[in-house]
């Protein structure tokens, strides 16, 4: 039984062989996969990292290096870290609302639960804001 | 006398790493001080340095240093975690930003409540005031501590003041 090459295999002009490490996660009718991956990390990296590594998790790294060589061929300066530092600014910016907006919910609650004092009880005659002081001092 | 070329004094880490000549033009010089090896070892270790240099190739001078510290960082973190690399990071993030845009939304909602309905005294003598807010009936709470609000304040003030 004999089987297609892979499309590293194919890529890098080579026989593919059944325990060809990269043909499980780089399959033949998805050429550009394997070539964004190959420009920016180099097929004998690739073979290295995925060397090291449990088979399980073969396939989660080889999805996170497409996802990464393909930001940086989209962005060469920055590749994927523009997408954190995008990240970073929007969690900056809706904390800063949640905490405004926390901050109104606090002042709207206390103004709630201790709204503003009624003025003093007006006694005919005399002035309204000293009345409970002359009160209190002429009974002295 | 036999002539000889002038040897650099100081090749650049790239070059010390790759143990050839740093000529004068080195495309990795300026970004690879030679007192930084572990930078240059980290970034040819998961991308090659043919690689790093086709890529630096292609992007303007005045760029280079952004780009040689975003593969730096790639890098590192693609050596500290090999399965996620950055995404691990991003995958952190965007989970932050979607709890976040979900508590905002809860606030927004509690603050429109709040607004919609203004609060009634139901009984008022000089000793008494029964006051009751809005949201007595209302199970759920805003969430608003005074302790978490003046700790939220603060760091308000503290960013802006960045």
């Amino acid at each position: 039984m004999s089987f297609g090459r892979c499309a590293a295999c194919r890529y890098l002009r080579r026989r593919c062989t059944q325990d060809c490490i990269l043909s499980p996660y780089f399959p033949s009718n998805n050429p550009q996969r394997f070539a964004s991956v190959h420009r920016i990390y180099g097929a004998s990296n690739v073979t290295k990292l995925l060397q090291r590594l449990p088979t399980h998790l073969r396939a989660e790294a080889a999805d996170s290096l497409y996802f990464e060589a393909q930001c940086r061929l989209e962005d060469p300066v920055y590749g994927c870290v523009g997408l954190i530092f995008l990240l970073q600014q929007q969690i900056h910016s809706a904390e800063s609302q949640l905490f405004k907006t926390q901050a109104e919910i606090a002042v709207m609650k206390s103004q709630t639960q201790y709204p503003q004092t009624q003025p003093f009880r007006a006694i005919s005659g005399s002035n309204n804001l000293l009345l409970q002081q002359s009160d209190n001092d002429a009974n002295l | 006398m036999r002539g000889h070329e002038p040897r650099s004094t100081s090749s650049c880490a790239a070059c010390k790493l790759l143990k050839r000549r740093c000529s004068p033009n080195c495309i990795f010089a300026p970004y690879f001080r030679s007192d930084e090896p572990k930078k240059f070892a980290e970034v040819h270790k998961v991308f090659g340095a043919s690689n790093v240099s086709k890529i630096l190739v292609e992007v303007p001078e005045e760029q280079r240093e952004d780009t040689v510290n975003s593969l730096a960082y790639e890098a590192e973190a693609r050596l500290r975690d090999p399965v996620y690399g950055c995404i691990g990071a991003i995958a952190l993030l965007q989970r932050k930003m979607i709890q976040l845009q979900h508590d905002l939304a809860l606030a927004r909602a509690c603050l429109a409540r709040y607004v919609a309905t203004p609060s009634v005294i139901v009984s008022s003598d000089d000793h008494h005031r029964v006051i009751t807010g809005p949201f007595d009936d209302f199970p759920v709470d805003c969430g608003v501590s005074f302790d978490s609000f003046n700790q939220n304040i603060s760091y308000e003030l503290n960013q802006e003041a960045i």
